[in-house]
């Protein structure tokens, strides 16, 4: 008996929230968490008579995404109309672009492996967002929240180029990160503004052709895409190798059974009924615009962690885990603005810092703002600590206390006396203490036991309660045990 | 004298002059109504204590003078199509049998402002499906020039009630026709103008790519004093063209001389009634003696015209009906589950005509079919409009019957769709095409129905239509005449 290898072949569509003031073809708020439909008004609620009017600035921050995702930006593109019947979309079809959208043919690079992997984007379009039903409140009716029609989307759709759930999380990170960049969407996959759907299949190692394609849907976070993927791969190659047969369908993953599971097959698939929406005219983008989209771009993840790397000259590890969020990358360069110790201010970052707002469950996307020790705060603490005035140990310290009182590092030293005792006349008066309360230790060490050094140097630092410069401690006790 | 006889401009004299007031006016119109409409079934709605309230304001705004609204106190009716702020809306249709609108529409809004009496909500084929008002859920009108025939549709209430100066003016749309048709079945003027150039906000849609607002009148003055109030950019409507509306009245001379009237030799068809046909062509003698010139053109993909409305127009209608669910607003049947309430909602809500729409729209649309149907519909709609491009280099107005007949008994045609869809034969193609297209009486026939006359004008050239209408009834008396009732 033979065993086929099977590789898999994997495609992703991502939903991603845009951070638009006011929705896509209506003036009411794209604020999440409101009472529900108090963001709402006839147009977004699909009432007789209504017609849309779209939002400039969802096609502006389509166009930056384009950009920075090598896309061609098309000079004319076209609303569609999709047509299908849920309680949740209130016209009974989603305005959308079909035949012709705004961006077509780019790509991203991921790390795979060692080397870096081109991943072709199909093409990115805009969209409105449908509402959402709420089921289970009681048994015998489901609620309609409106406030979610009528957000931006992006639909991003890649090529079939990913090889494995790993290839497809890192796909999805260095997206997600793009995103953040471009301040377009703030990428949070929990709250559903970056969702993602798989199309995931398996052929044989080397097949040119491709095997029976199944989407999966329902993954509400990046380990849930790996997992998911992983688990259907598994399935797949399972069922082929016991002869079985895969049918092209939509499957749901299960986070707690960690399995997924038919939604629909192909034949209940739904006939959207495409056609260009008479209501909005054909979009026209002319080549200034677009020109003046990509002056105003940011710079991007990957061009920032090789200028990390040679501007600071931080190791490439850091700079990547430092870019990989835009305010974080921020928050770094601030602080080194302010005092160029580039590693210190890194080590501080990922080591303290990350502990913290992990800790504190700050890590939704984007809310920097919110964190609780300012840039320049962390600056001036490390700038205190390479000049001498504060011990590394105080340091610690004192960044718990910066932490809770959101004072100045300085006001916090002056207050509490922290700063780093560094005159010779009080370190020696106690360095003399020191050796006339431990006579026999001292006779120890002159008679060569050199381990009971650190135990003096110990009993001096406890004298001046940690304040006193290590380095001068070290030089005075030395010399004055030398000398007698 | 009967104050509701009148035109706007002529009411519009007496009431600056404070020879009347807008109250005895609206008083008198309603007055008319009460002896007349249990006859005609014009309307579906009225408003009499609201339009008192407007009409006394409409004084007072009359008394401050100042004022140079020509609509300032003038009753109009609206096609129930129109969504009107607390006032019922139902289209004509039992799924919005109970709907009350939260806003009122673009052109609404400006007719209010502009100091209009709204007086009632008018009868139409429901969702504006029909040729003929009596695919309405809610009553059948009748023509005021002879209770037994149909008044045309689908704005057939509104095209009656200014017939039967049950109103004053009215506003109608028009996706195929259904300003143009019921206005020459009850002899009045109806204007649908160029694609874009009224806003479409707040009218319910049927069908989105050919729909458009437009003023019923007794004369053509009156004609281009609607247009000039509803016309104008909407930033509300994407498809609203941003390009001032002129004021139309001011064109009015009387004089067309010098312009070349295009004759399309595929409108005088075998099967269209004789009088119709003798009635459009002595009218063009008419305005050749005004000084005229007549050439003849050739619009040849009008055959097509009919197959490729009935395509577009459903595709889109199937997708805009989607929404009445029974959920959100509207009638609501109860199922024992939400897909049996779905489909008993649709299944009661519309009537067969509108559900025959959807059908063939849904069919047109779907996998499979859509290349065949939908994408060749919209090549040969844009070899249509072609057809008139060409021909208004060599003319500009194009002159055509307004229908192939007068209009019809009641039940004549309600059991073949195919004959009823023929009644817009002559005015599909303009809505094919965006063009602006009006009817005016040109004369009757031996029953004496009256007859309409079609004038076509290029892309946002309603002033020149108005004008050779103008010329035209200056030189007439068709309008005068009033129905028997």
């Amino acid at each position: 008996m033979t065993t086929t290898t099977y590789e898999p072949v994997i495609g992703l569509e991502v939903h991603a929230q845009l951070l638009t003031e006011s929705k896509i073809f209506c003036g009411c708020s794209t604020r999440f968490g409101d009472e529900p439909n108090h963001n709402t008004c006839p147009v977004c609620m699909g009432f007789p008579g209504v017609l849309p009017v779209l939002n400039k600035k969802v096609v502006e921050f389509a166009i930056r995404v384009g950009l920075a995702t090598h896309c061609e930006i098309a000079r004319y593109s076209r609303w569609a109309r999709k047509n299908y019947f849920y309680p949740d979309l209130p016209k009974g079809y989603q305005i959308s672009q079909y035949e012709l959208p705004l961006c077509e043919k780019g790509f991203l690079e991921i790390d795979s492996g060692g080397g870096k992997k081109k991943i072709r984007l199909t093409r990115i379009h805009m969209e409105e967002d449908a509402g959402k039903n709420i089921h289970d409140i009681r048994g015998d009716y489901s609620l309609v929240d409106l406030n979610r029609t009528g957000v931006p989307l992006l639909e991003i759709v890649s090529e079939p180029d990913l090889a494995s759930a790993e290839e497809a999380a890192a796909y999805l990170k260095i997206l997600r990160a793009i995103l953040q960049y471009l301040e377009v969407c703030d990428g949070n996959m929990e709250e559903g503004s970056f969702r993602c759907d798989a199309n995931v299949s398996v052929r044989p190692a080397g097949a040119r052709e491709l095997g029976t394609k199944v989407e999966i849907k329902n993954m509400n976070s990046f380990k849930a895409v790996e997992k998911a993927i992983t688990s259907e791969i598994a399935r797949q190659i399972e069922t082929l190798s016991e002869g079985g047969k895969l049918v092209q369908e939509t499957r749901l993953w299960d986070a707690e059974r960690e399995e997924t599971r038919s939604m629909r097959s192909k034949e209940s698939a739904h006939d959207y009924r495409y056609f260009p929406d008479p209501d909005l005219l054909p979009l026209a983008v002319d080549g200034k615009w677009i020109a003046e989209i990509q002056a105003s771009l940011p710079e991007l993840p990957q061009a920032r962690v090789e200028r990390f790397v040679a501007a600071y000259g931080l190791p490439r590890y850091d700079a990547e885990i430092l870019t990989g969020r835009r305010d974080v990358a921020d928050y770094f360069e601030t602080a080194v603005k302010i005092h160029p110790n580039a590693k210190a201010i890194s080590n501080w970052v990922m080591g303290d810092l990350f502990r913290v707002i992990k800790d504190r469950k700050l890590d939704d996307a984007l809310r920097i703002a919110e964190w609780p020790i300012p840039a320049a705060h962390l600056a001036a603490m490390v700038k205190m600590i390479d000049e001498g005035k504060i011990s590394g140990k105080i340091a610690k310290t004192l960044f718990t206390e910066m932490l809770e009182t959101g004072e100045l590092p300085e006001t916090i030293v002056k207050e509490k006396g922290l700063e780093q005792v560094s005159d010779a006349g009080s370190i020696e008066s106690a360095v003399d203490q020191v050796i006339a309360a431990h006579a026999n230790v001292v006779s120890d060490y002159r008679s060569g036991n050199e381990k009971v050094f650190g135990f003096l140097v110990g009993q001096v630092m406890k004298a001046t309660q940690g304040k006193a410069s290590p380095q001068i401690v070290n030089e005075t006790l030395r010399r004055k045990l030398a000398s007698a | 004298m009967s104050l509701h006889t009148l035109t706007i401009h002529e009411l519009g004299a007496k009431l600056k002059t404070r020879e009347v007031s807008s109250v005895e006016l609206t008083e008198a119109v309603f007055a008319r109504i009460s002896a007349t409409e249990e006859r005609l079934h014009s309307y579906i709605t009225l408003c009499r204590e609201s339009a008192l309230g407007e009409a006394k304001r409409a004084d007072e705004r009359l008394k401050a003078r100042g004022d140079n609204s020509p609509l300032l106190g003038i009753p109009i009716a609206l096609k129930d199509i129109f969504l009107t702020r607390g006032t019922l809306t139902t289209c004509a249709s039992k799924i919005l049998g109970n709907f009350v609108p939260p806003y009122d529409g673009t052109a609404v809004k400006k007719l209010k402002e502009r100091g209009a009496v709204i007086v009632g909500k008018t009868n139409m084929d429901e969702f504006a499906m029909g040729s003929s008002t009596e695919n309405s859920a809610m009553a059948v009108t009748r023509n005021p020039w002879n209770l037994d025939r149909v008044p045309g549709g689908s704005s057939g209430g509104s095209a009656a009630a200014v017939a039967a100066d049950q109103s004053i003016a009215a506003l109608g749309t028009d996706t195929g026709g259904s300003i143009r048709q019921p206005a020459a079945c009850c002899g009045i003027v109806g204007l649908k103008p160029t694609y874009g150039r009224v806003s479409r906000f707040g009218v319910i849609a049927f069908a989105s790519s050919l729909d458009q607002v437009g003023p019923m009148t007794k004369d053509v003055k009156d004609c281009a004093l609607m247009l000039e109030a509803i016309a104008g950019h909407d930033p509300a409507d994407s498809t609203s063209v941003p390009a001032p509306a002129p004021a139309y009245a001011s064109f009015l001379d009387g004089n067309a001389k010098g312009l070349r009237l295009g004759l399309p030799k595929e409108y005088f068809i075998p099967g269209m009634q004789p009088e119709v046909e003798a009635a459009v062509r002595q009218a063009v003698r008419a305005l050749e003696k005004n000084g005229v010139e007549v050439v003849e053109v050739s619009l040849p993909h009008t055959e097509y015209a009919v197959a490729v409305y009935y395509i577009i127009a459903t595709a889109e209608a199937s997708s805009n009906l989607a929404r009445y669910d029974g959920m959100k607003y509207g009638y609501r049947a109860q199922g024992k589950d939400l897909a049996e309430t779905y489909f008993k909602t649709r299944q009661e809500g519309f009537g067969p005509e509108v559900k025959r729409r959807i059908m063939l729209g849904t069919y047109a649309l779907s996998a499979g079919y859509y290349d065949a149907y939908y994408l060749k519909a919209q090549k040969v709609r844009a070899l249509i409009k072609r057809d008139f491009d060409e021909a208004f280099r060599k003319c500009d107005v194009i002159v055509t019957p307004t229908a192939p007949t007068t209009a019809f008994k009641i039940g004549e045609k309600t059991d073949d769709p195919l004959q009823m869809y023929l009644s817009d034969i002559f005015t599909i193609s303009v809505n094919l095409a965006g063009l602006p297209g009006l009817s005016l009486p040109c004369g009757f026939d031996g029953d004496g129905m009256p007859i309409g006359l079609q004038i076509i004008g290029k892309h946002f050239d309603e002033a020149t239509i108005l004008r050779v209408a103008h010329a035209y009834e200056q030189a007439t008396e068709w309008h005068k005449r009033k129905p028997k009732l």
